[in-house]
């Protein structure tokens, strides 16, 4: 309300004066009169007033109703705002920082707290930025074992993270979340479910609770386990179900149909030279593979010495990124998978399997599988068979008797007990749960977390009916509970829905790929009314209102957390296998060798603050290593402190097993059979970016380009080219290859007694006649972003297909063309590299010869050699491209420092989690599958991807990811009109977005195509919480502005400050960007070429670097380092 | 000076020769009816047909504009890598037009070219309203175009200055010296002419404005001293702007290292199809005027027929460097140009909008080889309205081809125009014939005082 309309009084003091009634006055005087305004002249009684009170009138005001009431109208408002402001996001419980106190907490400074995402499979550690109290951005926490490598010497630590928790954070804020409890639509207080559940549990005491049912997803955290067991032992009647829609089921079966009990199987990629993956993509997004890519990208990287390499075979049904990256890729189909691995497994030798060689003629690839074998035998001990999460149980088993064979079990498969807390067959465990609920023996169902509703298998689907036979003995309407974090589809068919907190929002604690447990402590109170698991498990026992701190905080007293500390008081000497334990797998040249094993003494040693830091500061660096160099904790507080601010709890790690293959486990398998007949199999994948459909609604995912598709917004079914010739006779100018537009045919999918409809893509490397569909897609309430409806579909829904005896792959499917058409969304349309020298590839032979690249080295690019003025490469034979002389302008000089990136195509798995760290670091925003259509999407980095060989099976392809390239002779710079974007002192190009008109003449002149335009609003300033979101330390773009990589120079400019008040330069490896603290492989290296010692430097300086596109005498300072292929040459020759 | 032009080249073979006015005509009967057109002819209805189609267009504009500046440039196709496509189309198609006018008028009055007299002044009036229309593109093509006075060097607080070194900013110079000099040089030689109509005009308001216009003409020897002076003076300034304005907007392109754009032949190449175009537009807005306002005596078959041959003389070297191009891809031996040239012509999504252009640009024009052709208003319109056609694909084919296949092809992407690329360039045409059908309307088309000098009767004033 304007201030006119609250105190009207306040403008209308002045009445106009009539000219009558001055005369009037004037008249009345005699002799000399001052006046002060006409108002006094005319003797108004209004100026009388206005005189006397022109102060005391609001005070006189207490004594008018009628003022006094706007007055406290007006207070009352600005009470509430200013409680608005002082509303505190920083929970109410201790926090630790991971590096810096709450005592020092400065305004503008980040803090950086420790937590860890659970996720199926094992958690990625992570360590999240607070800025003023609102977590911004996700990095790796490099002391936990998935997303750091703890045993590694502290110097260098890095870590990594995947995207999906990167992406969190947007989840976190997502305005779509739920945000109240809900009883049958209404929105209710707590108290009032507590209330409901107290009657009902009371009701069911008296039974034992035998109606009570639990169905959560896969448990691996501690602390909830030991809430459900005691639930359980309080009411022995009810039964806890675990269902989880992509999970590990088939590992863990494969396991227990190899040695007879489920273990956990930890891979030892750093131990390993020979890798023979069966559908495995172990290199993907995901948290588990974190570890993974890291230590295998180390095995593999070559340089600086190290010349070897391992070797990776991939046998796959679906393209993935391992199949990418693999040396030997072989394209399969699902149901000849089983019968490849027999065949691979009775020529290895492996126990209970049948020698019987002639049964397996007619396997696919039959003529290099000897190859594959001899190849793995070479390496015993050194080699290492994996199988696909989603392979059935049978090939798990295979590929455990295969290891056990080659001698790997204890070198590169270490098998330890669970990580799950209760390991059950899930798919067993629904089916059970669903058989009860029809057979009327379920009254109250609680389902914690997850969405069974959208995506429980067809045949066990969670229809209303079905849920509706939820009833008590008595014939009265039973009770389902769904504890989410949105108000989804299972949501809407509960009684009672209870928003979950968010994970960076609540106490709890969960388990990483090899069982350590991290405690996740939250960075900000709940922004909603939510609950966290343990609170709400909380509600069906005797003390249903104890907090989530608590709750965790007790149960880890019973477990003694100072003594699990105290056996391991250093967490740098953590490591279960010493370094250099397998000889040369340290990855990091010769110099720091060694140093590993020295535990505490390298971690006392000065060193660069942890990789995922942008803000180490000396002082925080010994306090950090004292934390960790500290006596044994004294007392239970002390102990929690420790393992809060670390993020690990040491010695957690699940215990190694020792098990082997038993002799006659395949006995009761029954024999593998190809499939017969015709038609279509069908594969079903979780989606590389949407995962299971937990992450529909957020639009970071969505809009995140799918590895090797690049499809945004939109599941597909998956084909390969033959099969779409066939189908519709399309030839490549048609789609993908010759990058029209992508108006993908739509084809009715056929599959036992379902259909869906699914728009087809084009796939280079998947087998003929076989559909790939991916999960996640077609939610029909999962918010604004992620639902699907008629009129905006988004994706189709493959669950629809899925039936519990089936659930990864199946045959029968038939695929049935409409005629009609579906706009994809992709963003790339262009696989082929067109014969252009932009991703060099080298073998390993042709680079221990020295041949295969010298003629790339691009020694005249902006990163090398103007600083040593060896510039002069004229007359080098070998050498083609322009040197940095080749111009009339001086060259810059850098004085200070010169900041460079080096980008190692070798080790990119192109699983795309630096460019979610870049969007959620720069405030980059989304722009809608409409605009991704018309090409706008804006991420500062892309990877781009080109696929090698024949587009019908490809060998494998090459991931390149584009950041700015930051050129010495910029081709932006001299065309924009206004001086927007500049070359600066430290050689980075600058964008000045408030000088930006927005051209778009810097963007056409690029030949790299980096810019990003506005075109039109596409950032969010409307909605309140993603406020929160933003990155402080970068600038909010608004429409009509170009925008681009800036290698984070927030973070450079702040490790710049943070150097200059030390008096000395920034050290290497102090200066991380995002995409480089995410990346799982340190495929991207940033840092000082000055600085010839710099890591950057270092591989510049490689035989593999080289510039794209050097011909154009850009002299870019980001450089590539050739892909490396490491093929057999036994069956390369064939 | 011969009073009268001869006619050397065309009659090898037997025809009339055309003259540049037809016989019979005094200086009193050419003042009357040209005069006329404004002041006492009965405004035809096919001028408020003609108004009513080019002021909804023009209103079409106004709120694309609207559209546009309220919400971003996301509204037309324009996307990455193709940052420009309509916008900067429109345009170097704009700005080609233009020359015409000033080639007219500026380097043929040097050149003593008398034919020229009746339609020069048409032709600068549509130089001066296809610039308008040229201006709105670079404006609003911006992102932030209330921001586009940046561009301009003025003094400010950030003490920042136009980066001299971008050819946008050059474009900048170029097209504003442009603008004002035409518009200078279209004043100036209107000015005679509004003091006749000044005298003739029986309308107070039209005596009162003429007047002023006319700056207190009187036809003193003194005032025609200096206006041929002045005139002089103004067609020297704009005659290096003919070829330097577009040699700046092709510098665009040629200064970006995009392939397809990265040519140096360009200046000489854009100059030749601004000309090209021009004439078209001249052509294409004279056969109808001469015919609606039975001008055929002032404008004749000379006249078309000289527009004609300019047309097939530039045409052929708008052809020869569709040429060089082709040439140059494959002779500079750069992979990244030869793969440009292929899907340029034939391997591309876009290759119809090439085989449409060679069509429309070089084959079809050919025609006016024959005299006849040239002696066909008819033909000679259709001609005119396809190398139209032809030259603004032209400009598509340079811009859209080049961005959306460049280097790298990870980045390749497809251009789609939007209903408002289609609606911004349709409602400039609007309001080049809204100003142009006011201009019809109330100001001489033809220059009077000039005309009366080529009469036949007419004594030569001074020599050179």
């Amino acid at each position: 309300m304007h201030i006119k309309e609250t105190f009207p009084e306040l403008y209308n003091i002045r009445r106009p004066v009539k000219r009558e009634e001055i005369r009037a006055r004037l008249e009345e005087k005699t002799g000399k009169e001052y006046w002060r305004s006409l108002e006094e002249l005319a003797d108004s009684g209004q100026f009388e007033d206005f005189l006397h009170s022109e102060f005391p009138r609001q005070a006189g005001e207490w004594d008018d109703e009628v003022g006094r009431r706007t007055f406290l109208k007006l207070m009352g408002a600005s009470l509430a705002l200013a409680g608005l402001t002082s509303c505190s996001y920083q929970p109410p419980e201790t926090v630790v920082p991971f590096v810096r106190q709450p005592a020092e907490l400065v305004p503008g400074k980040p803090l950086f707290f420790a937590t860890a995402m659970p996720f199926p499979g094992g958690a990625a550690g992570l360590l999240v930025r607070s800025n003023e109290g609102r977590p911004t951005h996700a990095e790796g926490n490099p002391d936990h074992p998935t997303s750091g490598t703890p045993e590694r010497p502290a110097g260098q630590r890095v870590a990594a993270t995947d995207s999906f928790s990167i992406a969190s954070i947007l989840s976190l804020y997502d305005p779509d979340r739920s945000e109240t409890i809900k009883n049958r639509g209404e929105i209710r207080p707590y108290t009032a479910f507590l209330g409901e559940i107290r009657t009902r549990l009371d009701e069911m005491r008296g039974r034992q609770g035998a109606g009570l049912r639990f169905l959560t997803e896969t448990v691996t955290s501690p602390t909830t386990a030991a809430q459900l067991k005691a639930i359980l032992a309080a009411f022995p009647g009810a039964k806890w179900h675990q269902y989880e829609p992509a999970g590990t089921n088939s590992a863990s079966l494969g396991a227990q149909l190899a040695f007879g009990q489920p273990v956990n199987t930890v891979y030892r990629f750093d131990r390993a030279d020979r890798v023979l993956s069966l559908d495995s993509d172990f290199l993907s997004c995901g948290a588990a593979n974190l570890r993974h890519a890291r230590d295998f990208a180390a095995k593999r990287r070559v340089g600086e010495g190290k010349t070897d390499m391992n070797r990776l075979y991939v046998v796959e049904t679906t393209p993935t990124n391992t199949g990418a990256f693999a040396d030997h890729r072989f394209s399969i189909k699902p149901s000849q998978m089983e019968l490849f691995a027999r065949a691979l497994a009775a020529a290895l030798g492996a126990p209970g399997v049948s020698t019987d060689g002639a049964q397996y003629q007619n396997v696919a690839h039959a003529q290099h599988l000897l190859a594959i074998a001899k190849d793995l035998q070479s390496a015993r001990g050194r080699s290492l068979v994996v199988a696909g999460e989603h392979q059935t149980p049978a090939v798990h088993a295979l590929a455990h008797a295969m290891n056990q064979a080659l001698g790997n079990v204890g070198q590169t498969v270490v098998y330890t007990d669970p990580i799950e807390a209760q390991p059950v067959d899930q798919v067993s465990s629904l089916r059970e749960l669903v058989g009860d609920i029809e057979a009327g023996r379920v009254e109250m169902l609680v389902i914690v977390g997850g969405n069974p509703v959208y995506n429980a298998p067809v045949d066990l689907a969670f229809t209303k009916e079905r849920l509706d036979k939820i009833r008590t003995p008595d014939g009265k309407d039973g009770l389902r509970i769904h504890l989410s974090l949105y108000d989804d589809e299972t949501s809407e068919l509960c009684h009672w829905h209870i928003p979950e907190t968010h994970f960076l929002e609540s106490w709890g604690d969960t388990r990483a790929h090899d069982g350590t447990v991290s405690i996740i402590q939250p960075l900000i109170a709940p922004l909603y009314k939510g609950r966290s698991v343990n609170e709400f498990l909380a509600a069906f026992t005797d003390k249903p209102e104890q907090s989530g701190y608590d709750i965790v905080r007790d149960y880890w007293r019973t477990q003694r957390l100072e003594s699990l500390v105290a056996s391991q008081p250093a967490v740098v000497a953590q490591a279960t296998v010493p370094e250099g334990a397998a000889g040369g797998n340290n990855t990091h040249g010769g110099n720091t060798h060694g140093e590993g094993a020295a535990g505490a003494n390298a971690a006392a040693t000065p060193s660069p603050a942890p990789g995922g830091s942008p803000s180490p500061t000396p002082s925080a660096t010994p306090n950090a290593a004292t934390t960790r160099t500290a006596a044994a904790p004294a007392n239970f507080d002390e102990a929690w402190r420790r393992v809060v601010h670390d993020g690990v709890i040491p010695g957690t790690a699940a215990a190694a097993r020792s098990v082997s293959v038993s002799g006659n486990w395949a006995a009761n398998l029954s024999p593998a059979q190809p499939a017969s007949g015709g038609g279509f199999e069908i594969i079903f994948r979780p989606d590389p970016t949407i995962y299971d459909g937990r992450f529909a609604n957020n639009g970071w995912l969505q809009e995140l380009p799918k590895p090797l598709t690049k499809l945004t917004w939109d599941n597909a079914a998956y084909m390969s080219l033959n099969t779409a010739r066939r189908m519709f006779g399309l030839n490549e100018n048609d789609y993908t290859f010759k990058g029209r537009e992508y108006n993908a045919p739509l084809v009715d999918l056929r599959y036992r007694g379902q259909t869906v409809r699914a728009p087809v893509l084009i796939v280079p490397g998947q087998p003929d006649d076989v559909v790939t569909v991916t999960l996640g897609y077609g939610r029909t309430r999962a918010g604004h972003v992620g639902t699907s409806t008629e009129d905006k579909p988004l994706g189709f829904n493959a669950y629809r297909l899925r039936t519990s005896d089936a659930m990864w792959q199946g045959t029968g499917l038939e695929v049935v063309p409409t005629g009609d058409e579906y706009l994809l969304a992709v963003t790339q349309l262009h696989f082929n590299m067109e014969g252009r020298e932009i991703v060099q590839s080298n073998t390993l032979r042709e680079y221990v010869e020295g041949g295969g690249d010298a003629s790339h080295n691009v020694e005249g690019g902006a990163s090398v050699a103007t600083h040593e003025g060896a510039a002069e490469v004229v007359g080098k034979e070998t050498h083609k491209l322009p040197g940095p002389n080749d111009t009339l302008y001086p060259n810059y000089e850098y004085t200070g420092y010169k900041w460079g990136m080096a980008v190692d195509i070798a080790s990119c798995v192109g699983c795309q989690a630096c460019v979610i760290a870049c969007q959620s670091e720069n405030n980059i925003p989304i722009v809608g599958k409409e605009q991704v259509a018309r090409s706008r999407h804006m991420h500062w980095l892309r990877v781009d991807t080109y696929f090698k060989g024949l587009a019908e099976n490809p060998e494998g392809a090459h991931f390149m990811p584009i950041p700015c390239m930051h050129c010495e002779v910029a081709p932006c710079e001299p065309v924009c009109p206004v001086h927007a974007t500049v070359h600066s002192a430290e050689g980075t190009n600058d964008m000045v977005y408030n000088r930006c008109v927005g051209t778009r003449y810097c963007s056409n002149n690029c030949p790299y195509k980096v810019r990003r335009f506005n075109f039109l609003l596409y950032q969010d300033f409307e909605t309140p919480s993603l406020k929160m979101m933003r990155n402080p330390d970068v600038t909010v773009r608004s429409r009509g502005v170009m925008e681009k990589c800036t290698y984070c120079i927030q973070r450079i400019s702040y490790a710049r400050i943070e150097s200059e008040k030390e008096g000395r330069r920034v050290r290497d490896g102090e200066i991380v960007t995002a995409c480089q603290s995410a990346c799982p492989t340190e495929a991207i290296i940033f840092g000082d070429l000055n600085d010839q010692n710099s890591r950057v430097a270092r591989m510049q300086h490689d035989r593999r670097n080289y510039s794209l596109l050097a011909e154009l005498n850009t002299r870019p300072r980001t450089t590539y380092l050739s892909a490396m292929r490491n093929p057999n040459e036994e069956i390369h020759g064939a | 000076m011969a009073s009268r032009v001869d006619e050397p080249h065309d009659d090898l073979i037997h025809v009339t020769p055309n003259p540049v006015i037809e016989p019979g005509h005094t200086a009193a009967s050419v003042t009357d009816k040209i005069s006329a057109l404004v002041l006492k002819r009965k405004t035809p209805l096919a001028w408020y047909i003609g108004f009513f189609i080019s002021f909804s267009l023009a209103n079409v504009l106004m709120f694309t504009i609207a559209y546009l500046v309220t919400t971003g440039i996301g509204i037309w196709g324009n996307n990455w890598p193709v940052g420009w496509a309509f916008d900067i189309i429109n345009f170097v198609w704009w700005i080609g037009i233009g020359h015409a006018g000033t080639l007219i008028s500026a380097i043929l009055l040097l050149l003593r070219q008398e034919w020229r007299t009746s339609i020069n002044r048409f032709a600068e009036a549509m130089t001066l309203f296809a610039v308008a229309c040229a201006g709105l593109f670079p404006l609003l093509h911006t992102g932030r175009p209330w921001l586009a006075y940046w561009m301009l060097p003025y003094p400010n607080t950030m003490n920042i200055y136009p980066q001299f070194r971008s050819p946008l900013m050059w474009d900048v110079f170029a097209v504003s010296t442009y603008a004002s000099v035409s518009a200078l040089f279209w004043y100036v030689g209107l000015i005679p002419d509004f003091a006749t109509l000044r005298d003739r005009a029986k309308n107070k308001a039209f005596k009162v404005v003429y007047g002023m216009l006319a700056l207190g003409w009187r036809g003193s020897a003194r005032h025609w001293h200096r206006y041929e002076t002045a005139y002089l003076l103004l067609a020297g300034l704009a005659t290096p702007l003919v070829l330097s304005v577009h040699t700046i907007v092709s510098f665009d392109f040629a200064v970006s290292q995009l392939p397809g754009w990265h040519a140096t032949i360009f200046p000489p190449y854009f100059v030749a199809g601004a000309i090209y175009a021009g004439f078209a537009m001249v052509l294409l807005l004279t056969i109808p005027l001469r015919k609606f306002y039975g001008l055929e005596d002032f404008i004749t078959l000379r006249h078309l027929r000289n527009s004609a041959k300019i047309m097939l003389a530039t045409g052929l070297i708008v052809g020869y460097g569709y040429m060089m191009e082709a040439f140059m891809a494959w002779y500079s031996a750069s992979e990244y140009e030869g793969f440009m040239m292929k899907n340029r012509i034939w391997t591309g999504p876009y290759w119809w909008a090439y085989a449409l252009l060679i069509i429309t640009n070089i084959i079809i024009p050919q025609i006016l080889w024959s005299k006849r052709a040239r002696h066909n208003t008819a033909i000679l319109f259709i001609v005119s309205l396809v190398i139209s056609v032809g030259m603004w694909l032209e400009r598509f084919v340079i811009i859209v081809t080049s961005l959306h296949r460049d280097y790298l092809p990870g980045s390749w992407a497809m251009y789609r125009p939007t209903v408002f690329d289609f609606s911004m360039f349709v409602g400039t045409i609007g309001l080049f014939f809204t100003l142009l059908l006011l201009f019809i309307r109330f100001l001489p088309a033809i220059s009077i005082f000039e005309m009366r000098t080529i009469l036949p009767g007419a004594a030569p004033k001074e020599e050179g």
